[in-house]
């Protein structure tokens, strides 16, 4: 944003800005003549005008000390017009009436090196073909990108579009650089016939996908990314790409569904936590947990239903359990959260299984604030001992803790703990009843 | 701690001549439009502009407000579709001159911008309104570093062309440190190594160009990558039209080192845990400064701080590996404290005479002490919750070659918790360059995974990654490394190495397993690596990598040439280019020969500078850098990021 003229002072002239920033010597009057000398020993290399009759000029190619005049310098494409002689090029400072052309005389070489020079150079003599094409091969063997563009834009001008390509498709650094010139300049119908004349499908049909990020409107973004889905992708892109349009379409049903169900107050679930953001335009994953959150008990007809979004676009087993806990811990709907990892076997006995493993369950447990006796129970579960034990030393799930030592003989480890669980706590009774049994034969 | 260097190292020219030449010109440029003006600066330039002038010394040159050149629209740089160019023309000057009111004033604006094409419709649609609105002024731009025709088509194209005038300064090396010079050109990574746009690399060139002017020519040069030895040949070419510049002068800086960036990707995308390029990696160093925010400060402001040699306590640490950088503050303090309290036992003369001698130093020093102490909490604390010892494990097991399998669901773990998707995209990119490019099968459950959990459009990313060659998928010719392998064993090293040419021709191959085999990347260390007395530049990550980038730059300067490397040039599909090239009669001093300017094209890491640093202290060189930009893994891939955030 633009600021404001306080701002900007702010900006510049805050003092701990200045503390680091400035180097205010006291002696910047002679550096400053110093760096003036500098200056004027590199003018000599910045500035080589090869014509030593001419004024002196400035970097820019403007005569020193002569006020700027609006059109007074030149360049490339006004060299190219048709009128060479409405302004003379700085440089080249004649009076009017002896000015000639002299950029008829300069062989491609002498022309690229100027141009390389970012010096005014008409291009107009490079009219046949095999003229055009030398200076495109003299740029691009001297590497400079701005000059191989220069000379691109004009072939692009003076070529037609399929002589254009045929050419370069087979000199490949130009063509890359024509390529990227397009883009910056948003010449889009251009280059996708130049996709198209080179037969290269898949970056045409990225290409035209691209742009879909400049529609805002979700309404015909969706519209524009169905013209997508039959462009020549990969198998595999073609099938994000149809995921894509259904995910959006999806969204803009369950955004307009729920904004109203939103806005009418009615819904616990709304009312309880408004929404902070709307849906659209988001990945299918953080849709999923939207869904999760607002919509877990729907059933699955319903497009805004968890399992609905599951089933359309394949989400596996170990994404949708992982989002769906992080969306019903978030809730504290510790009861969804058992029955996601509840089975029951084919003789009807329940047992806890996660995709995930469990030690992830439990982080993201903690992680949602989940009391004691929640994580407890999926602690549990965990099969490594060590992991066990780590994880409820972290979230001081003391029974766990306690109830493994016990489990493993430890006495050492167990005496050990003693002393962080608080004085005179259930946990520090639990732990002396146990050291004190004689069922109990320690390891150690 | 903060290893000194060897008696015998070379002093360091003195760069600090560059920023008073930047600034000059930059006042030179703003006499030419004379009298009073506004400045409009674009926002990537303010920090480089603020390293070497002021705001006083743009008003002393009749500037009188200053503005950021605003470029909305939250797009891609590249991207500039029809749709686009009509909203900012719809769009941009009735909220430009709301937010302007100095625009009813007849003075001249002055535009301070990068070449690029949004820059140039921004001041179209300027001009145009003042047209519009019968207004006169005077307008000019001022490229930095240069300008590019492609700016001037659109000025054109627009209607503005005649109505401006244009300049170019040409400030494209900014001294960020005694030791570090930096063009200041991110975009360089994507506009080459993604786009194949050679158009900075004039820049560099003209940049090698007035440090041989300003400091000697170089008498030995050497070189890796495409782009290293297009700008090494242009800049010979300048050298030779400006003939007599150089001649005569005795060299400062013995060797000049051309670097691709992606020579070497695996270095930039690991995670770094030497203090400087983890305080970059954590809080984002811009320009030489950082923004420590009211977690590290401990107060409720935030506090931009420069960060290089001048700050004592930092030059102490910024090349120390993070786990010694603790102890040492601490230590530190405690030092600290006890020199405060020895004004306990003092008499009225001694307190006056430590008030003035020591005690503002002393604050100094206690308030950098408390600053990075702050910054190490607040990188502890941060790298503790996102399980930071872990990842690590993962990056090394994935630059050693084993567990590959546990590495790929670490990333996939990753990717459907949503951790950041930088993150992922890093993790994926390392995975695949370190093994040639992922499995097929991995690559596809791994994408769509991606683009389920960070949004479809990344499909788009996908694409540049791959055209970059950060991350590839296996082609099924690559199940025929095995066979590669037996014949190679069959025939000459000749023949093998066309035989491997004629596949990697195919795809682009990393080949990053049997180079770092090659060069001993991962060193073995029996028992522990002790990281407080490093023995080698693995030391940099934490003992179990020696960066690439450095280990070549090492050896060559070893030979003095690529005598003997043949083999590892070619499997960094180098072979065409890479170069050597010696001045015949050698007027070098041996100081200067142990001056050596490293060239990085695409950026480089704080990890490869610290590694370097750590070179030339164990071989008396001192080592300067020139970089296109600073860079670290999450720079890179944002660069191919197609989704701005």
């Amino acid at each position: 944003m633009s600021r404001t003229k306080g701002d900007e002072e702010e900006y510049w002239n805050s003092s701990k800005f200045k503390a680091f920033t400035f180097d205010d010597e006291d002696d910047e009057l002679s550096q400053l003549k110093e760096s003036k000398r500098a200056v004027n020993s590199l003018r000599d290399f910045v500035d080589d005008d090869d014509d030593d009759d001419l004024e002196r000029v400035s970097w820019s190619g403007e005569p020193v000390g002569s006020r700027t005049r609006p059109g007074s310098f030149q360049s490339l494409s006004d060299a190219l017009s048709d009128t060479p002689a409405k302004s003379y090029a700085p440089e080249l400072g004649r009076p009017k009436g002896e000015y000639r052309d002299y950029s008829n005389d300069w062989s491609p070489s002498d022309t690229v090196r100027r141009l390389r020079k970012g010096k005014v150079c008409s291009l107009e003599r490079f009219r046949s073909l095999q003229d055009k094409l030398q200076l495109l091969e003299e740029a691009v063997s001297v590497h400079d990108g701005n000059v191989i563009t220069a000379v691109l834009i004009f072939l692009k001008r003076t070529l037609s579009k399929e002589i254009l390509f045929r050419e370069l498709e087979v000199r490949q650094v130009a063509l890359r650089h024509l390529i990227h010139y397009l883009k910056e300049i948003g010449d889009q119908k251009l280059l996708l016939d130049l996709f198209r004349f080179l037969d290269r499908t898949e970056e045409l049909a990225l290409s035209h996908y691209r742009e879909h990020l400049n529609i805002q409107d979700p309404e015909k973004r969706k519209e524009f990314l169905k013209t997508c889905i039959g462009l020549p992708f990969s198998a595999e892109d073609s099938a994000h790409i149809q995921d894509h349009y259904t995910l959006l379409e999806r969204q803009i049903i369950i955004e307009a569904n729920d904004r109203h169900l939103e806005s009418a107050g009615q819904t616990e679930i709304f009312r309880k936590h408004p929404r902070k953001a709307s849906i659209l335009n988001m990945p299918l994953v953080t849709t999923l947990f939207y869904s999760c959150f607002y919509h877990y008990t729907e059933a699955e007809g319903t497009f805004s239903s968890p399992i609905n979004l599951k089933k359309t676009f394949k989400i596996p087993d170990k994404q949708y359990v992982l989002t769906a806990l992080a969306a019903r811990a978030k809730l504290r709907a510790w009861h969804d959260v058992d029955a996601l990892f509840t089975t029951k076997n084919w003789l009807g006995y329940t047992k806890k299984r996660a995709p995930i493993g469990f030690h992830r369950v439990v982080e993201i447990l903690h992680k949602n604030n989940a009391p004691v006796q929640i994580l407890q129970e999926y602690i549990n579960l965990v099969e490594d001992v060590d992991t066990k034990l780590n994880l409820a030393t972290r979230f001081k799930c003391h029974d766990v803790v306690i109830d493994t030592y016990r489990d493993l003989k430890d006495r050492q480890q167990l005496v050990a703990y003693k002393s962080k669980v608080d004085k005179g706590s259930a946990e520090e009774d639990k732990i002396d009843a146990i050291l004190s049994s004689s069922q109990i034969r320690w390891k150690n | 701690m903060a290893f000194p260097h060897r008696p015998d190292a070379p002093e360091l020219p003195d760069f600090s001549m560059l920023k008073r030449l930047a600034r000059d010109q930059l006042i030179y440029l703003l006499e030419q439009l004379p009298g009073k003006k506004d400045l409009f600066i674009e926002a990537d330039l303010m920090s480089p502009l603020d390293r070497i002038a002021n705001v006083s010394i743009l008003k002393q040159h009749e500037v009188d407000k200053l503005y950021k050149v605003e470029n909305k629209p939250a797009l891609s740089s590249s991207e500039h579709s029809m749709q686009v160019q009509s909203l900012c023309l719809s769009f941009l000057p009735s909220v430009l001159l709301q937010r302007i009111p100095v625009l009813v004033r007849a003075f001249g604006l002055c535009f301070l911008v990068r070449p690029r094409i949004r820059n140039m419709r921004y001041i179209a649609n300027l001009v145009n309104a003042d047209k519009v609105a019968g207004r006169t002024r005077k307008y000019k731009v001022i490229f930095s570093p240069q300008k590019f025709y492609a700016c001037e088509m659109v000025l054109e194209e627009e209607g503005i062309y005649g109505d401006v005038s244009c300049d170019e300064w040409a400030f494209s090396l900014l001294p960020l440190d005694v030791d570090l010079l930096s063009m200041e050109l991110p975009e360089f990574f994507r506009d080459y190594f993604l786009e194949g746009d050679q158009r900075w690399i004039n820049t560099v060139a003209q940049a090698l160009h007035l440090l041989s002017t300003l400091y000697g020519p170089f008498p030995n040069c050497y070189g890796i990558g495409r782009c290293a030895k297009m700008s090494y040949e242009l800049w010979r070419q300048l050298e030779e039209e400006e003939d007599g510049e150089t001649k005569g002068r005795r060299p400062e800086i013995g060797h000049i080192f051309l670097l691709d960036r992606d020579v070497d990707f695996v270095t930039a995308l690991c995670s770094q845990v030497v203090y400087e390029g983890l305080v970059d990696d954590t809080f984002r160093i811009k320009c030489g400064s950082v923004d420590f925010g009211p977690e590290v400060t401990s107060s409720d402001k935030s506090l931009k701080v420069l960060l290089n040699a001048e700050d004592k306590v930092f030059s102490e640490i910024r090349n120390e590996h993070f786990s010694n950088v603790f102890g040492f503050l601490s230590q530190k303090a405690r030092n600290l404290q006890a020199q405060y309290d020895r004004r306990r036992g003092m008499d009225i003369k001694q307190m006056k005479n430590f008030v003035s001698r020591e005690l503002k130093g002393l604050k100094q020093e206690h308030r950098l002490l408390s600053l990075h102490i702050g910054a190490c909490e607040s990188i502890m604390k941060k790298k503790t919750k996102q399980d930071f010892q872990e990842l690590i494990k993962t990056e090394h097991a994935l630059l050693e070659g084993f567990n590959i399998r546990e590495g790929t669901s670490y990333i996939e773990e990753h990717i459907d918790r949503q951790v950041s998707p930088i993150e992922s995209l890093r993790l994926m990119c390392l995975l695949s360059i370190t093994e040639n490019g992922l499995i097929p099968k991995d690559y596809r459950s791994l994408k769509t995974q991606y683009l389920q959990s960070y949004g479809p459009e990344h499909l788009l990313t996908f694409s540049n990654l791959r055209r970059a060659g950060l991350l590839t998928e296996q082609a099924p010719g690559d199940t025929l490394t095995a066979v590669e392998s037996k014949v190679s064993k069959l025939v000459t090293d000749k023949a093998a190495g066309k035989i491997t040419d004629a596949f990697s021709s195919l795809a682009k191959r990393s080949n990053f397993r049997a180079i770092s085999k090659k060069l001993n990347l991962i060193p073995r260390v029996d028992g522990e690596y002790d990281l407080k007395v490093p023995r080698d530049m693995a030391y940099v990550f934490s003992g179990a990598y020696v960066p690439l980038s450095c280990r070549i730059v090492e050896l060559v300067l070893e030979r003095r040439s690529w005598q003997g490397l043949d083999e590892v040039v070619r499997l960094l599909n180098c072979s065409e280019c890479a170069f050597t090239d010696m001045a015949k009669e050698d007027k070098a001093s041996s100081e200067s020969l142990r001056l050596i300017l490293v060239v990085f094209l695409g950026g480089c890491t704080f990890s490869e500078i610290s590694a370097l640093r750590f070179l030339g202290r164990e071989k008396g060189y001192r080592f300067i850098f020139l970089t296109t930009a600073v860079t670290n893994s999450a720079r890179l891939m944002e660069a191919m990021s197609e989704v701005k955030a």
